[in-house]
């Protein structure tokens, strides 16, 4: 019986412990902020994407982006910084449900930079959707994501279906190809992108293939685009597999124009393929760096290198929401500022439809050139 | 169909290149089977760390297109020199660390597998953190080169400008892929001579015959497992260096698909068969190049798994049988 | 090939100490403190006790998945822990247990719930007997690279096939039916002591999109209820079976005993298993993609069954725990959490190579060989 009391005693006393302290919420209101701009909210603005793990590049990206935009923000109101949140998804799916239920608890969250990917902002968007709070996504592009009726969604760039039939323009008109082969990765993204090319491309797409993400041995691809004769090459897909692909289709003679989309839009795709990557056109529904030189240089004082993929969206979505803040919104009234958001960005004008998505989309085509991406113009 | 047949030996060549990679790698997988009757989880990691091995070697010596032939064989030598300097140190380093201590406590199989994930999971993480390490210790101005965008590919530079040499059945044969396949089977023949022949190599054969005979017959077991590990993750830094150069790509987790892989060609031959790891490679290069062609690239890795269970099924011995060194023909 | 020898130099056992103290103990009081471990796990995600509360991500959401690989340990452990089969495509039949419910309840049918998990238990069970009948024959290292093939043939082909939504995945899979009986408030610790806060609450058995909690106690239900199953039948003939199995399959079959029958028998039933737990998962996420089906899981779950010690129930639960538990708690480790936890399973392993709970026969296993041990040398070195 000693031994009953033993296990007992402590239970009781933290059986009493819980029960002697107090208790809150309930019947007393919690005291609204309601003077207006003057009192400081304290509000943070979350970021929402892959930060670490294998897909972490262009989180990264982004988040420099939205970091610089937070510069300048608590550069002019010194007495009433916001800051920034990271929701750190690592790109997965299955992790996202319950880091946006942790914005969503925060209350000073009062805006969401991204989610980042597509597979992910299906996971996390219809809560942030049922919370009502605001998410700008800077690089989830699969179209589809605005079909859901989510009032919380907004798109700082352009979806596929905007981008791929510009790609597949750009190979008729100006690459003047008239054999194509056409291979996806079989990611969201990339099948997306490449079907949409492949719909538009018509009868002179002579092959096709899809690879698998991570693959890095192409042979088989290289041999039915060699004997296919085509004299383009579009792909959709991301640059880990656009690098050696290209490189192996170079190494083993290929003389074809390769085409890609902004997935493959970063520094590391040229630096992987060196030589091989040159001449590589990529089309991306992204506005030129050279358009915003301001914004060019203080990305190189900061970070000390150019800006890269989606860091300019990135801005442009945190710019956004921290705007709403300076007009005094909170998380409820963000929705309807972000609706009626119009402004000049630095990648485009800011504006969207009533789906959320971005009105103003120009798509413009990119060229490797001396180991630099360059731009070579708008495709219209 | 059609297809496969027009280009028939180009599928064929390049089949048996990637074929010659998986082949040096699966020896890896199954000479420590053969010894230690375990899956050496972690050899994938012997083999990336090759790669990066030849990669920084080549970027040190300021490695670029278009050099002489002198300039290149050096290079190359070089890459081997380094590959598998790297390879057999961490596979010797990681039998030190992950398997000796099980083996002194007695431990059961399954948690050899588990220390060996535990010692894969780690190995990447350093090389895919690698630029955060070099942070720490300050070098990071010194080797930005060798560690940026760690998380991310890193090309090699093309030292050996693919040529064309000869041509089959419309396929230009180039000296890339002479070099790989000739060099892979070269290094095969030797290590099946070294088992054959020296001493080291009786000792293995006789640990893998019989540990406890060997150890009564004066054989220093733990010296013969820890020349296993070397001589396998010697081949596979052979491996990596043919890796660079038919890819040219890699990463912090390029080893993993690859090791699998590996894993499977080793099994298909029969684990424990040198020879057998041979054929596996080939056998598995080839259907999984076939395969694409036949049904298309996304279906490469799904025809090797099919194929695997296949002969699983009707011979489940692998096709070689299991033997090292004829141990228990 | 997995027999034990253990070390003559065995650890204080502390824990039968405690163990045979907890026995002692009345019935009754013995059920009191069951029903409050319940009732305490049950309040847990509502308790917000600091320290053990994720601060990075939604603790609810953490629970939830904790409580998922507690079902997968549970399930694998069945396989490798009882029945002594090493498989590393366990998370085949999690992604098929989550597709059946996406493809009958959003993407081909709309079925209701209550009718689809057990169609997607069968079919994962269906699908680990195709699986078994003809590589259960194999021996034991090359089952674990047949199924690992198979958990990446399983993958590939939902990348691929358009009918089961491709690199899209599934969405809109709807939530199961909601009960709403009442409200449980949460703990508040922000001003240092515990204070009831009324403000947040989860209402039992409201299965909404913003509140993960009860989704938690429908699978700490379902865990009671496997947990139940796998009680009675590690007890029974069956469970008997496979541990003869497990140590002498030679053995096993002289005896009498069908070994390929209740291999057979134990793969189909992780596989069942295997398969609620992802019906479960796709419920909760309501989204479903290849993404969340990637080989690295497999690996976990055997991770979590290995450290956790295979073959002892509570072990693997601890295991489960674990593995899927610390990787969120230590978020702020951020890029270095999987070369903390690669490292943690190395040591692990070297400091606790039977696992965190070794089984029970071990213990007796071992208690038998330090008697022998005295027997054959006397009493000299002890």
């Amino acid at each position: 019986m000693r031994s009953t009391l033993k296990f007992a005693v402590p239970l009781a006393v933290a059986a009493l412990a819980l029960g002697a302290c107090g208790t809150k919420g309930g019947d007393t209101a919690t005291p609204a902020a309601s003077g207006g701009a003057a009192a400081c909210g304290n509000y943070k603005i979350g970021m929402f994407g892959a930060l670490t793990g294998p897909n972490a590049n262009l989180g990264i990206y982004i988040q420099n982006g939205v970091n610089l935009a937070l510069d300048d923000y608590n550069k002019k109101h010194g007495d009433c910084k916001v800051t920034l949140e990271n929701y750190d998804s690592q790109g997965d799916p299955t992790q996202a449900p319950a880091l946006a239920k942790k914005a969503i608890d925060d209350k000073k969250v009062v805006g969401i930079v991204g989610p980042a990917f597509s597979g992910e902002s299906k996971a996390a968007d219809p809560a942030f959707n049922e919370a009502g709070l605001v998410t700008i996504t800077p690089s989830a592009t699969n179209p589809k994501l605005a079909d859901n009726g989510w009032k919380t969604f907004f798109r700082a760039l352009g979806n596929d279906a905007t981008q791929g039939p510009a790609a597949a323009k750009y190979i008729k008109d100006t690459v003047k190809s008239t054999k194509t082969f056409v291979i996806d990765d079989a990611s969201e993204y990339g099948k997306g992108l490449a079907d949409i090319v492949r719909q538009d491309l018509g009868a002179q797409v002579v092959g096709n293939d899809t690879i698998q993400q991570k693959q890095t041995d192409f042979s088989a691809s290289v041999t039915k685009v060699t004997s296919s004769g085509a004299d383009a090459l579009f792909f959709g897909g991301y640059s880990p597999e656009a690098a050696p692909l290209i490189k192996q289709l170079r190494d083993a003679g290929w003389k074809g124009t390769f085409v890609v989309a902004d997935g493959v839009k970063d520094q590391s795709f040229i630096d992987n393929a060196k030589d091989a990557a040159e001449g590589t056109v990529i089309t991306c529904p992204c506005v030129p760096a050279d358009v915003a030189p301001d914004f060019q240089a203080a990305y190189k004082a900061k970070y000390n290198e150019d800006p890269n993929t989606y860091s300019g969206e990135g801005y442009d979505s945190a710019t956004i929401l921290l705007d709403g803040i300076a007009a005094g919104k909170d998380r409820s009234s963000m929705v309807d500022f972000v609706k009626s958001y119009d402004k000049k960005g630095v990648t485009k004008q800011l504006k969207f439809d009533a789906k959320g998505e971005s009105a103003d989309i120009k798509v413009f085509a990119y060229k490797v050139e001396g180991g630099k991406i360059v731009s070579v113009g708008e495709i219209k | 169909m059609q297809n496969l047949i027009d280009n028939f030996f180009a599928y064929t060549i390049t089949g048996l290149t990637i074929g010659a990679v998986y082949a040096l790698v699966a020896l890896g997988y199954t000479l420590v089977y053969g010894v230690l009757r375990l899956i050496n989880f972690a050899h994938s990691e012997v083999f990336m760390y090759g790669t990066f091995a030849a990669l920084w070697v080549v970027m040190l010596l300021g490695g670029r297109p278009g050099a002489g032939v002198g300039q290149v064989v050096f290079w190359v030598a070089m890459m081997f020199v380094a590959a598998m300097a790297m390879s057999g140190f961490i596979a010797v380093l990681l039998e030190r660390v992950a398997y000796r201590p099980l083996r002194k406590r007695n431990a059961p199989p399954l948690i050899a597998l588990i220390s060996a994930i535990g010692a894969s999971f780690v190995l990447a993480e350093i090389m895919g953190l690698r630029s955060r390490i070099t942070a720490w210790v300050g070098l990071d101005d010194n080797l930005r080169d060798y560690v940026r965008n760690s998380r991310n590919n890193a090309g090699l530079p093309t030292i050996i400008s693919p040529q064309p040499i000869f041509t089959i059945g419309g396929y230009h044969v180039t000296n890339v892929d002479v070099f790989v396949i000739v060099g892979a089977i070269a290094i095969m023949v030797i290590l099946d001579q070294f088992v054959k022949r020296s001493r080291l190599g009786r000792g293995i054969r006789a640990v893998a015959m019989d540990p406890e005979s060997a150890a009564l017959m004066g054989v220093n077991r733990d010296r013969v497992i820890q020349v296993t590990f070397l001589v396998g993750g010697v081949m596979a830094g052979a491996a990596a260096v043919f890796y660079m150069l038919k890819i040219g790509i890699t990463r912090y987790d390029a080893g993993f698909t690859l090791g699998v892989k590996a894993f499977t060609a080793a099994v298909l031959g029969g684990i424990g068969n040198l020879r057998g790891a041979l054929l596996g490679g080939f056998i598995l290069g080839l259907a999984e190049n076939y395969g694409s062609a036949i049904v298309g690239s996304q279906w490469k890795d799904v025809v090797a798994f099919v194929l695997l269970i296949l002969i699983l099924l009707f011979r489940p011995t692998g096709l070689l049988g299991e033997s090292l060194g004829k141990a228990r023909a | 090939m997995s027999t034990t020898t253990s070390t003559p130099a065995a650890r204080k056992p502390a824990s039968p100490r405690f163990r045979e103290r907890v026995n002692n103990l009345p019935k009754a009081v013995k059920i009191l403190l069951w029903v409050l471990f319940a009732i305490f796990l049950f309040l847990l995600p509502l308790l917000n006790i600091p320290f053990i509360t994720t601060e990075g991500s939604d603790f609810g959401g953490v629970l939830f998945t904790v409580a998922t690989y507690v079902l997968v340990a549970l399930g694998l452990n069945i396989v490798v822990g009882y029945a002594g089969l090493l498989d590393l495509g366990y998370v085949g039949f999690y992604a098929i247990g989550a597709y059946t419910i996406g493809v009958l309840t959003s993407e081909h049918a709309h079925m209701a719930w209550v009718v689809v998990v057990p169609i997607a238990i069968v079919i994962a069970m269906i699908s680990g007997i195709i699986l078994g009948a003809p590589t259960l024959r194999v021996r034991g290292d090359y089952l674990a690279i047949v199924t690992l093939g198979f958990g990446e043939i399983v993958r590939l082909t939902l990348v691929n096939s358009e009918w089961l939504g491709g690199a899209q995945g599934i969405s809109d899979i709807p939530k199961p039916p909601s009960f709403e009986l009442f409200e449980v408030p949460s703990i508040d610790w922000s001003s240092g002591a515990p204070v009831v806060d009324l403000d947040t609450t989860s209402t039992f058995l409201k299965f909404g999109i913003n509140d993960f909690v009860p989704y938690y106690w429908l699978a700490l239900g379902v865990i009671s209820l496997v947990l139940l199953f796998d009680i009675l039948v590690k007890s029974s003939r069956v469970g008997r079976a496979w541990e003869a199995t497990r140590e002498d399959e030679d053995a096993a079959e002289l005896m009498g005993v069908p070994t390929f029958r209740f291999k057979l028998l134990a793969f189909a039933l992780g596989a069942a298993i295997g398969g609620l737990s992802g019906a479960l998962f796709a419920t909760k996420a309501g989204f479903i993609s290849p993404d969340s089906f990637q080989l690295l899981l497999s690996i976990l779950f055997l991770a979590a069954v290995v450290v956790g010690g295979a073959g002892n129930r509570w072990g693997v639960i601890v295991g489960a725990i674990v593995v899927s538990y610390f990787p969120e708690r230590f978020r702020e480790f951020a890029d270095f959490r999987v070369l903390v936890f690669g490292l943690a399973l190395m040591l692990l392993a070297i400091f606790r190579p039977q696992g965190l709970l070794p089984p029970r026969r071990t213990v007796r296993a071992k208690r038998a060989d330090e008697r022998q041990a005295v027997l054959e040398e006397g009493d000299a070195h002890v």
